[in-house]
């Protein structure tokens, strides 16, 4: 109860400082959609030269793309820590933050929300939407159920790796470029993992499995009979990494001395 | 004052050397990026032989020289001019003795030098090495290639001053910088060639500049450009070049008019 109330606070907070920059706010959410729409248009493009993408339809393809901007959305609005290291540790706030009373993590999160990028996740929903309404295909009644459970899944494993990558900031404070470089991976996540050769698909499915942030659980719903048991693995595989996370963190926090006055 | 103006490339360049650690996992990046792509295009030419005019390996050729000629031509002059705007430093360099987007443009070539000897080359040898490239093994379409791949920095520069300049005219123009990041890649060929777009689409982008980019320099190295076609190529770049300068010049000259500092 104590920790909904702080969110409640801290997003008052940020729809004040963003209704003085109304043009910020909408910048943000357009070119971040401007983006989305590039690779939906590449997507569309290349099947205008082929039918099946190893296997898979365009609207498949499309439906993967649109899951995978869900749990993207849903992490980017409350996990936005990219300067971390150079707010935090070097600037010396997180003394400031230890002293709150809420755990360490959750106070630094809060003070950096973004529901900007929530508008990706709800376009995700649409595009979703639009490709389910082109294929011959059921819903069950518990499926937006698992939809949720899958989604939540996804977002623990962004959660897990990026906390865990923001923690090294707590053992070395130079820039490690490591961030830029999750983000390019994370992009293999959104198209089937059948078309990368096997080490690719290794890597992707258990060390940084991203995989399972888009290709995995979207399959779910897609051809359920031969991915229900890798697309029903994403909340464990999130929960494993959410954990990693955390406890890298808790270990960074134990490290931390401080950056003089 | 020609010597001037290349102390302002050295300048830079020299620069751009002393934070050389942050471009090495530039090139992990950009080999991940021509990655993704390599194996999407891999499966959509499945078993099929040319796909728009390109081999299959053609396309992964032209997926990994175009990404490592973005590496050369890409700068952030649009954003450096934008907050030299902003913070009011531009009106300084306005009095000095020389002309700011020529400044502008040889700190630009600064850099390029520097990514092309630090990002792109090393970067090519790596996609090399992870991914099927065929280098042309003709001289003439080496150097073809370089005089394009010249070109298209300057090109890709101009577009980058007139996104900056536009500062002057709105108060935070980093959407519009955003989204040309995005219309450049797109239109330039960079994430799909140009001859895969839809009939109506690739007409289009064939009046606009962005093919100048990547598009043409990626076809000449790739070889799906062959003898005539290169120069005309390579002249339609030439003539991007140079009619680029004439929507810059007039910015620029309504730009002054409007510069207002406050404070400093």
């Amino acid at each position: 109860m104590f920790h909904a109330s702080l969110f409640s606070e801290y997003l008052k907070n940020y729809m004040k400082t963003r209704l003085t920059y109304r043009s910020d706010f909408w910048i943000e959410v357009i070119s971040d959609l401007a983006y989305n729409f590039m690779n939906l248009f590449f997507i569309l493009v290349i099947y205008m030269h082929t039918d099946l993408i190893d296997g898979w339809t365009r609207e498949e393809v499309i439906f993967i793309y649109g899951y995978f901007m869900v749990p993207y959305g849903i992490f980017g609005a409350f996990f936005n820590l990219w300067n971390f290291g150079e707010r935090y540790i070097v600037k010396g706030e997180m003394d400031r933050v230890l002293t709150r009373p809420a755990h360490s993590l959750l106070q630094v999160a809060l003070e950096n929300v973004d529901p900007s990028s929530l508008f990706g996740a709800l376009a995700g929903l649409g595009v979703m939407a639009y490709a389910w309404s082109g294929m011959d295909a059921q819903l069950a009644w518990y499926d937006p159920l698992v939809f949720a459970l899958l989604v939540l899944g996804s977002v623990a494993i962004y959660f897990g790796i990026f906390t865990a990558i923001t923690s090294i900031s707590f053992f070395s404070d130079s820039p490690t470029g490591i961030i830029p470089l999750m983000f390019n991976i994370q992009g293999y996540g959104r198209y089937p993992v059948g078309i990368y050769n096997r080490i690719i698909r290794i890597v992707l499915t258990w060390v940084l499995p991203f995989a399972f942030v888009g290709f995995y659980p979207a399959a779910y719903f897609l051809d359920r009979e031969t991915y229900l048991a890798m697309s029903l693995l994403t909340p464990v595989v999130g929960a494993a990494f959410a954990a990693i996370g955390i406890a890298l963190w808790n270990l960074g926090i134990k490290r931390y001395r401080g950056a003089g006055s | 004052m020609i010597g001037a103006y290349l102390d302002f490339v050295r300048l830079r360049f020299l620069t751009m050397l002393a934070y050389r650690v942050n471009y090495y996992s530039g090139i992990v990046i950009y080999a991940i990026n021509i990655g993704a792509y390599y194996f999407i295009w891999n499966a959509v030419y499945g078993g099929s032989e040319t796909l728009g005019g390109m081999t299959a390996a053609q396309m992964s050729s032209y997926v990994a020289v175009s990404w490592m000629a973005r590496a050369f031509y890409f700068n952030n002059l649009d954003r450096e001019i934008a907050n030299e705007i902003r913070d009011g430093s531009v009106a300084i360099q306005m009095i000095r003795p020389y002309q700011y987007l020529a400044v502008k443009m040889m700190q630009g070539f600064g850099e390029g030098c520097f990514r092309l000897l630090m990002f792109s080359v090393p970067g090519m040898i790596v996609a090399a090495l992870l991914f099927p490239v065929d280098f042309p093994d003709d001289p003439a379409r080496w150097l073809w290639f370089a005089v394009m791949l010249l070109l298209s920095f300057f090109i890709n520069s101009e577009i980058n001053l007139l996104t900056g300049l536009f500062a002057f005219f709105v108060e935070n123009n980093e959407g519009m910088i955003r989204m040309k990041r995005v219309a450049v890649d797109l239109f330039s060929g960079l994430v799909i060639p140009l001859s895969f777009f839809p009939g109506w689409a690739e007409t289009a982008l064939k009046l606009l500049p962005f093919q100048a980019i990547t598009y043409l320099p990626g076809s000449v190295f790739t070889g799906t450009l062959q003898g005539g076609a290169i120069a005309q190529a390579a002249a339609v770049q030439l003539f991007w070049m140079v009619a680029l300068l004439a929507p810059l010049a007039l910015v620029w000259r309504s730009a002054r008019r409007r510069l207002f500092v406050q404070g400093g």
